[in-house]
């Protein structure tokens, strides 16, 4: 049983706290101890969200240490960058090609970074970073609020769980009516995540 | 019900579901609170619950003597709050401490060190011992569920209110938690037994019970030595690492192979177990958030300790700075940190603050403050001309105000000080006309008192309520003049219009929200009138009451550019191809519809279908 230290970072109303506690649940109900922790920057108003899972035999601390993240689940892209420090050097960058830009942006000082300019900021921390279509894959399963699942699909395919030990715990804790979009969303990501790792040739 | 049917699996709760599940096991029958962040969902979650009265009081200090009333009264009872809220209910709080209670009184309060989201950072652990009320800290959700039962047992076995005390971390964190007990099927019927010796406070009933007080300390000072929460973790005996609350998970992180104390009991200290340990270890450090609480503790024992000359007093801690704090002081050697792999140079990154949002009800009236009352447009310190107002502020949504474009106000201490503040600065000769500006939860919860001052005194200032039907900044809870209770039901609503006639204001106002026109005159003629005035701003809250209207677009033909738009701060308009662009997906449109208001080229409007 490997220790995971997940940091999950978006905006508010992007489901990354649905997600984190997902993630959260799956653990503990497949035999980790768990802890998470969330800080929502006043998510409601514009601010960050950011949310630290940790999967261990015991775990103590509910914040990942800097330097020691497994996987930056990046669910909007400038945020993904904002927290490529916390990445661990063998580490990975999961980033939705999502965009808000924040209001501070707006005036041009200081642009919203292209994707490539995040890759820049990301770059000097790891090399295993994937930009993945989730709100396509969302859209494809006709539930604009999936983005959160794929990007939980993208992530299973690196870690020791089975799907059905992921898509169990969605099937009895999401509402009925998004279980089906749900779990597609999610199989569709862990597909992705199969043929992008491939096609990369990074190892698992 | 569903906390039944779910007790005695694992699951994963936060501290506070944790506090409120372990609250509802132990029998609590009244629960009070006025929310505040960290420590909101307490009475959320036990709203949830049958059997428990549940309600958000006006302040802190009415819930705690709600929660002390019920406590008089022989059943077990809580009230819930941030630290802040502490200093409000200190009053009530004290004297709770001196009359004790026969039904358990458990307060609860989550600190915020770091300032996530508060005004200020203070160590509530110091009014634990203040008011010599026994002190329990959690290191976790388990923790905080099974600590619940033991408080109310040693509040009614010691006849003291008991502090249950966590922080942000402890409260807003996930961990696994058994919940091994149900709540019991019979419960202690209510009733209130005369004694005025014990509740009459007078001086010469309280002077016994000040005896009292004391004779309660040593007892418990013996009773937690035995606590069985407290726990010796016996490593290498080089270093010994006292700690409590969350920092003892950082500790046991950090120092993998040390000797730990962990405290749960930390006012009284259990003093024999702390020497015990600090003999068996080579040398002793305490590591812990905000003040040095437990190291003067353990340093007043004669213990050689050490712990806040490297460990930082200020914010919260986490692993990297615990470990940074080891390595300054010698116990840990620094690891060399990875190079960075790369050598370009990256972009900088725009920050992403918290805003208004789209459709805000606060927003036109701190536009119209700030076109009216401030001439410079940067928020640099100067002395202001004559015809400017100062704008004082209070805490809540509409403090966000404080950044550009808005940038309207100009104080922000406590809630309910806008108005106060607002009478001395005019009280003290302040040429400026002096306009308060506070939120209708605000005003419920602490404002009242300053109005009727204002009243009283006669003041002038204008007192703008921004009553957008809830308690927003929190996460919308109900207040006095929401007229919904904490369980969802309705009851009476308190009318903010009526109360300030009822004060004694004679220039009351209620101005759509909305209405540019209709703030500004009301405004500039209750800031011009030789009188108290009251102007109640009033419009729904768009997060809390979905708003049905139809998004707003910009006519690119008519659209010049100029950018007045931009000026409300609203974060549906952007800039695109040197034109404003309004993001359909954001705007509440006709709900709203200020930016039509202000834009001088008429570009903005409904959209045509
Ligand atoms: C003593 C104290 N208690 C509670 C809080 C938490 N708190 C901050 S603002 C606020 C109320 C906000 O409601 P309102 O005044 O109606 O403004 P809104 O957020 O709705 O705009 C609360 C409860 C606090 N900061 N201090
Ligand atoms: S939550 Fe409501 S009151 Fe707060 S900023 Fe948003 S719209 Fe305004």
């Amino acid at each position: 049983m490997n220790d995971v230290n997940v940091l999950m970072v978006g905006v508010g109303g992007h489901g990354v706290i649905l997600a984190s506690d997902g993630m959260s649940e799956i653990g503990m109900n497949n035999g980790y101890d768990v802890k998470k922790s969330d800080s929502l920057g006043m998510a409601q108003r514009g601010g960050s969200v950011v949310s630290h899972v940790r999967w261990g035999k015991h775990v103590f601390a509910p914040m990942i240490k800097k330097g020691e993240v497994d996987f930056l689940l990046g669910f909007e892209q400038l945020e993904a960058a904002r927290w490529a420090s916390y990445l661990k050097p063998d580490g990975v960058a999961i980033v939705a090609d999502v965009v808000v830009i924040p209001i501070s942006a707006m005036d041009g000082k200081i642009p919203y970074p292209s994707w490539d300019e995040c890759k820049v900021v990301l770059s000097q921390y790891i090399d295993q970073i994937y930009l993945i279509p989730a709100t396509r894959i969302a859209r494809e399963v006709g539930n604009p609020r999936a983005v959160n699942m794929a990007m939980l699909g993208f992530l299973s395919a690196f870690l020791e769980l089975e799907p059905e030990a992921w898509t169990d715990t969605m099937r009895r804790r999401l509402p009925p009516r998004f279980v089906e979009s749900s779990v597609e969303a999610f199989l569709k990501g862990a597909a992705e995540a199969k043929e992008m790792i491939t096609t990369k040739g990074v190892e698992r | 019900m569903a906390e039944e049917a779910i007790s005695d699996m694992k699951q994963l709760l936060s501290g506070n579901e944790a506090i409120a599940l372990g609250a509802y096991h132990a029998g609590v029958v009244v629960a009070a609170a006025y929310p505040g962040t960290p420590s909101t969902e307490i009475l959320q979650s036990i709203a949830r619950m049958d059997g428990v009265y549940a309600e958000w009081s006006t302040n802190e200090k009415v819930a705690l003597e709600v929660a002390m009333g019920a406590a008089y009264g022989g059943v077990r009872a809580m009230a819930t709050m941030k630290h802040v809220g502490l200093n409000v209910a200190a009053d009530p709080f004290f004297a709770v401490s001196t009359t004790g209670t026969i039904g358990g009184l458990v307060v609860v309060s989550c600190d915020d060190p770091g300032e996530h989201s508060s005004q200020g950072e203070q160590d509530n652990r110091h009014l634990a011992k203040f008011a010599k009320v026994p002190m329990l800290e959690p290191t976790d959700s388990q923790e905080a569920y099974d600590l619940m039962e033991w408080a109310f047992t040693i509040s009614e076995e010691f006849d003291t209110p008991v502090l249950l005390r966590a922080t942000t971390r402890i409260s807003h964190c996930k961990t696994v938690v058994e919940a091994n007990k149900e709540r019991k099927a019979e419960l202690k019927q209510a009733a209130f037994t005369r004694c005025p010796t014990k509740y009459v406070m007078v001086p010469s009933n309280a002077r016994p019970r000040r005896q009292a007080m004391e004779e309660r300390i040593v007892k418990l000072r013996s009773y937690v030595e035995d606590f069985p929460m407290n726990e010796i973790i016996t490593g290498d005996r080089k270093l010994g690492v006292i700690s409590s609350g969350v920092a003892y998970q950082y500790a046991r992180e950090v120092f993998k192979d040390a000797s730990h104390l962990k405290l749960v009991t930390t006012y009284p200290i259990p003093v024999n177990l702390v020497r015990r340990f600090a003999q068996e270890v080579e040398r002793v450090i305490v590591i812990e958030e905000l003040d040095p609480y437990l190291e003067e503790e353990v340093r007043g024992l004669g213990i050689e300790v050490t712990g806040k000359d490297f460990i930082p007093i200020i914010g919260e801690l986490n692993l990297e700075i615990v470990e940074q704090g080891a390595i300054k002081a010698g116990l840990l050697s620094e690891k060399p940190k990875p190079p960075l792999k790369s050598e370009v140079a990256p972009p900088q990154l725009p920050p992403r603050r918290p805003q208004l949002c789209a459709g805000c009800p606060h927003v036109a009236a701190e536009y119209v403050l700030r076109k009216l009352g401030f001439h410079a447009p940067d928020a640099k310190e100067r002395q202001l001309k004559k015809d400017e107002l100062v704008v004082t502020s209070d805490i809540g949504c509409y403090t966000l105000g404080v950044y550009p474009p808005l940038a309207a106000l100009d104080t922000c201490a406590c809630m309910g000080a806008s108005i106060g503040q607002a009478l001395g600065l005019e009280k003290a000769g302040v040429p400026n006309r002096t306009v308060a500006v506070i939120g209708d939860s605000t005003f419920m919860h602490s404002g009242i008192t300053g109005l009727v001052d204002v009243v009283y005194n006669q003041g002038n200032t204008t007192v703008i309520i921004l009553d957008n039907g809830t308690t927003a900044m929190t996460g919308h809870q109900g207040h006095p003049g929401t007229g919904i209770s904490a369980t969802g039901t309705k009851t009476q609503a308190v009318v903010l219009e009526k109360l300030a006639e009822g004060i004694g204001v004679k220039d009351v106002n209620v101005v759509d929200a909305f209405d540019m026109d209709a703030l500004e005159s009301t405004i500039k003629r209750c800031v011009a009138n030789d009188e108290p005035s009251v102007i109640i701003v009033r419009g729904p809250c768009p997060l809390y009451v979905k708003p049905s209207g139809t998004p707003f677009e910009v006519d690119p033909d008519e659209c010049a550019g100029c950018f007045d738009c931009l000026d409300l701060g609203c974060p549906a308009i952007s800039v695109a191809d040197d034109i404003a662009r309004i993001d359909a997906s954001v705007c509440v449109g006709t709900a709203c519809g200020i930016c039509a208001q202000i834009c001088p080229h008429e570009a903005i409007s409904e959209i045509k279908q």
